[in-house]
């Protein structure tokens, strides 16, 4: 293969509970470092460089390497929502490759469940200091799910897609969930009406939460989180597991525009970047980690990344070759996903995670021979403003 | 449905870029920019133009017609000035002078079923009190 080999993932943990009441986001960062650096047969002062976003510790990203108690040569605290992990997965194999690390560790804890926040129904919180983009969208009341139903309304408009057609998004993931035991613990301890495999009428009789969004359409608020760790060619030689290869990325942002349209993620810049970068098409990639915030998101994220033409996401995703048992398409979101496993508010390096399980022969929902994978994040709120990031990934 | 509640957030000051065009809706007048270099259509407001980086711009009125662009009915809020409103519609207007604003669309029975994409609006001021500011929402034109 004439793929880039410069950095891969070489260890990972994600921290099983999705409900972890006393337990701080640090101290899930912490967990999941060491159990991520055991993983790869590494050592805690192994690590010099530190990827995270920041959150939870005074002054951005100063507090995350005092906490852990490293000395790193490099920290980036890019901050972009939940696409951030595969934006500093990007940046990560790109600093390693130019030498200037040899192992990034890559942390996120959240704790959004136990904190009870509304994430997708709460609203404006008109607290801190104004914005111009808060001065001209709080007295609105939009709620984070109606930002998404704006951009499904208009996909539905625009495209004639179906309820439908979206539902059969959530019937994948849930398909996947039901294999993964800790997505049905996850889905267990939040008390969701039925833990079982669903069908498109069940995501379509599910109540309406923000019209045309259902509830079954929706992610899960829980707690949780993860560590990644990556390596350099010479240090994953010698690695306990066989490495994930980064291979390409792209990044990229978007935002209301007079004019503009809605339907069309950052995705459509920056995965032709990341399907160049790694020299790879989509009709190869074998596992499609795509940020399932809403069902709208998997849709925009399918289609931006040229899995199939624009608007034509409602046929594709509606052929059955999502789920990991069938050919013909990538299989989708194997651990569950936001839908149906995990998501703490930031969900981007879960796409990771996985993606690295597939790739070593590790999933719940296991792919024969998967070679090729691409995770990508969606962070922001997609039919205002929004960063989405895509990471190729190729087994060793 | 989405009638005046002193609990909805409002737009807070100082913020110099959208000061202007809130002080403008006291009088009931709904501002956009224009760029004095390459015309370009600003909103949301701004001291430069996004398109070319000038920083010479001008404050125009609209005439408060347009379109809707898209729109969400929210049939579940939890803040405190939203939750006990029944359904009620947010959504991206496109105005006639060729910008987008986020609104409510207002005095429709069912929301969901009595707004479209592409459905011509027009401004419905909602008054935040005497002396305050007013917020631009739309009904049906």
């Amino acid at each position: 293969m004439s793929q880039r080999r410069e950095a891969a993932i070489v260890g990972i943990h994600e921290y099983p509970l999705r409900v972890a009441p006393g337990v701080s986001s640090l101290q899930i960062k912490a967990a999941s470092a060491a159990k991520a650096l055991s993983d790869a047969g590494l050592n805690w002062q192994d690590v010099d460089a530190v990827y995270d976003t920041g959150t939870h510790q005074n002054i951005g990203g100063l507090g995350i390497s005092e906490y852990l108690g490293l000395k790193p040569d490099l920290i980036d605290t890019t901050s972009v929502g939940g696409s951030s992990y595969e934006f500093q997965a990007n940046h990560a194999a790109t600093m390693i490759a130019s030498g200037k690390a040899n192992v990034a560790l890559l942390t996120y804890g959240s704790t959004a469940h136990s904190d009870r926040r509304a994430i997708g129904t709460g609203g404006a919180t008109g607290q801190g200091s104004p914005t111009p983009f808060n001065n001209m969208e709080d007295p609105w009341g939009m709620t984070l799910i109606s930002n998404y139903g704006m951009v499904k309304a208009r996909h539905m408009h625009q495209y004639g897609t179906t309820d439908e057609q979206f539902a059969n998004i959530s019937v994948a993931t849930r398909y996947h969930a039901m294999r993964n035991p800790e997505a049905v613990k996850a889905m267990t301890d939040l008390e969701f009406v039925g833990v079982n495999e669903i069908t498109t009428q069940d995501v379509m009789d599910s109540r309406l939460i923000a019209w045309p969004l259902h509830l079954l359409e929706c992610c899960m608020v829980s707690d949780g989180g993860g560590a990644v760790v990556i390596a350099s060619k010479e240090v994953a030689a010698n690695c306990t597991k066989k490495p994930v290869w980064i291979i390409g990325g792209g990044e990229a942002t978007k935002y209301r525009e007079n004019g503009g349209d809605i339907t069309v993620s950052a995705g459509a810049q920056s995965g032709p970047r990341a399907f160049a970068d790694a020299g790879v098409t989509p009709d190869e990639i074998d596992i499609l980690m795509a940020y399932d915030s809403f069902s709208i998101t998997v849709m925009c994220m399918i289609e931006d990344l040229g899995f199939c033409s624009k608007g034509e996401g409602g046929d594709y995703v509606s052929s059955g070759i999502l789920k990991f048992d069938q050919s013909g398409g990538p299989a989708l979101n194997t651990d569950g996903g936001g839908l149906s496993s995990n998501h703490p508010g930031e969900r981007g390096i879960f796409l990771l995670l996985e993606s690295a399980r597939q790739l070593r022969g590790e999933s719940t929902a296991q792919v024969n021979d998967a070679k090729l994978a691409v995770a990508v994040g969606n962070g922001g709120q997609l039919g205002s403003r929004h960063s989405t990031s895509a990471t190729i990934l190729a087994a060793d | 449905m989405t009638q005046n509640s002193p609990l909805r957030p409002q737009p807070r000051f100082p913020e110099p870029d959208t000061e202007p065009f809130w002080e403008a809706t006291k009088n009931r007048e709904l501002k956009y920019q224009t760029c004095n270099s390459c015309s370009e259509v600003i909103f949301y407001p701004r001291a430069h133009c996004p398109s070319c980086g000038s920083l010479e711009t001008s404050w125009n009125t609209s005439k408060g017609d347009g379109a809707v662009y898209t729109y969400s009915v929210i049939l579940q809020s939890r803040h405190p000035a939203f939750k006990d409103l029944g359904p009620y519609a947010l959504a991206y207007v496109d105005l006639d002078e060729g910008f987008r604003i986020m609104s409510n669309i207002v005095n429709v029975a069912d929301p969901v079923n009595d707004i479209s994409c592409g459905m011509r609006v027009k401004l419905n001021w909602h008054d935040q009190g005497e002396g305050e500011i007013a917020l631009p929402m739309f009904e049906p034109a």
